[in-house]
C-alpha cells in the first residue's frame, strides 16, 4: 500500500498568487479607449479640381479661432448644429434650398432616397481640439438619429442592434456625409 | 455535561488554505484578461474631451497611437511648455509621422494592414492646427482610419 503524503501547507501559495495579482493591476491598465472614428479622404493629386457641387447640396460649419461657429453664413449655436444637420441632411419637406435626393435601390430596403447633402466643416488653425470635438460629435449624433429612425422603420430594431446586412444597408441609405476643407493658414499657430 | 467537556484540549481546527489559492488565481486572471500592457509611459498630459457619442475602439492590436498634449512639468525643461507629439516612447516632430506610420504597418502581418487605425489621443487644450498637420501628414502616409480619443460624457449641448 501506498504510503499517505502528509498535508502540504498551502498557506504561502494563496500569497504568491496575491504578489502576482498586485503586480498584474500595477502594470496593465482597464482598457479605456473611447472616441469618435473617422475616414480621412486620400491625398488629392497635384491638378486636382474642386468637384462641382450645387450649393443646395452643401451645409457650410465653420469654426473660427475664438471657437465661434457659422452655418451657412450666420451665427449658431453648438446647441442647434444636432436639429440643423438632421434637417439638412433629411430634408424631410423635399424644400428646394436643401439637398436633392437621389432614388437608390438598395439591398434589404428597396428604393430609398439618398441625400446628396454633404457638411462641409472648415476650422482655423487656432480651434482647440475640444470645440472641433463638440462639432464633430453633434453630426455623429445627428447622422446617429438619422440611422436609428431609418433602421426602426425598416427593421424594429435600433442601428446597433441589427445584422451586418441590415447595417451595411442602411449606411448605404445615410452616409456620413462630412467633409473636411483642406486646412489653411488662418487663424493662428 | 461532563461527557462533552474534557475530551480535547480547546483550539481552533487548522484551516485548509489550498483553495484560497485558487480563488486568488481567478481573480488573477479575471484581470489579465480585461487589462492590456501599459505600452509606454506619457511624457505630455492629456486630458481628452467629452463627447455623449462616443463608441469603443475595436481590435487594440491594429491600433497606433499619437499622444498631443503640453509635456508634463517634470518634462518641461526639456521639452517646453508648447504642445508636443509623442510616438511611442518619445517626444517627435510632425515630420516623424510617416516614419512612424510605416514602422507600424511593417509591425502588423499583411492581411491586417488595411485594418490599422491611427488613434488621436490630443489634450482639449491644443489647437487644431496641430491636429491638422497630423492629419495632413497621416493622409500622406496613407492611414486613413483615425479615431479621436474622446472620454463618454456629456457634450456642451445637453
Amino acid at each position: 500500500m501506498a504510503r499517505k503524503t502528509p498535508g502540504l501547507n498551502t498557506g504561502a501559495m494563496s500569497d504568491i498568487s496575491f504578489l502576482l495579482l498586485a503586480f498584474f493591476l500595477m502594470v496593465s491598465n482597464i482598457n479605456t479607449d473611447m472616441g469618435i472614428a473617422r475616414k480621412l479622404p486620400p491625398p488629392l493629386p497635384e491638378d486636382a479640381e474642386a468637384p462641382d457641387v450645387r450649393e443646395r447640396n452643401i451645409f457650410v460649419v465653420l469654426v473660427n479661432k475664438d471657437d465661434r461657429l457659422l452655418y451657412n453664413n450666420e451665427y449658431g449655436r453648438i446647441e442647434d448644429l444636432k436639429e440643423r444637420a438632421k434637417e439638412f441632411l433629411g430634408n424631410p419637406n423635399n424644400l428646394p434650398n436643401l439637398p436633392e435626393k437621389v432614388a437608390t435601390d438598395i439591398p434589404l430596403l428597396g428604393t430609398v432616397d439618398v441625400s446628396k447633402g454633404v457638411i462641409s466643416l472648415r476650422n482655423d488653425r487656432g480651434t482647440s481640439y475640444d470645440m472641433y470635438l463638440q462639432v464633430q460629435n453633434e453630426l455623429t449624433a445627428a447622422i446617429k438619429e438619422m440611422r436609428d429612425d431609418l433602421s426602426t422603420a425598416h427593421f424594429g430594431k435600433k442601428f446597433a442592434d441589427i445584422t451586418e446586412q441590415q447595417r451595411e444597408a442602411i449606411e448605404q441609405a445615410i452616409p456620413v456625409a462630412i467633409s473636411e476643407a483642406e486646412p489653411t493658414k488662418i487663424g493662428g499657430k | 455535561m461532563a461527557r462533552f467537556t474534557g475530551k480535547k484540549a480547546k483550539s481552533t481546527p487548522e484551516l485548509n488554505m489550498g483553495s484560497m489559492s485558487d480563488i486568488i488565481f481567478m481573480l488573477l486572471f479575471f484581470f489579465m484578461v480585461i487589462t492590456t500592457m501599459r505600452e509606454s509611459s506619457l511624457y505630455v498630459k492629456i486630458i481628452p474631451p467629452q463627447g455623449s457619442e462616443v463608441t469603443k475602439l475595436e481590435k487594440k492590436s491594429l491600433v497606433s497611437y499619437i499622444n498631443v498634449g503640453v509635456p508634463l512639468p517634470d518634462q518641461q525643461k526639456k521639452y517646453g511648455t508648447e504642445p508636443r507629439i509623442q510616438l511611442n516612447d518619445q517626444i517627435s516632430e510632425v515630420s516623424d509621422i510617416i516614419t512612424f506610420c510605416e514602422l507600424e504597418r511593417s509591425a502588423r502581418p499583411e492581411a491586417d494592414r488595411p485594418f490599422l487605425t491611427t488613434a488621436i489621443k490630443a489634450d482639449k487644450q491644443v489647437r487644431m492646427g496641430m491636429i491638422s498637420d497630423i492629419k495632413q501628414e497621416l493622409r500622406q502616409a496613407g492611414a486613413l482610419k483615425i479615431f479621436y480619443n474622446a472620454s463618454k460624457g456629456n457634450s456642451k449641448s445637453k
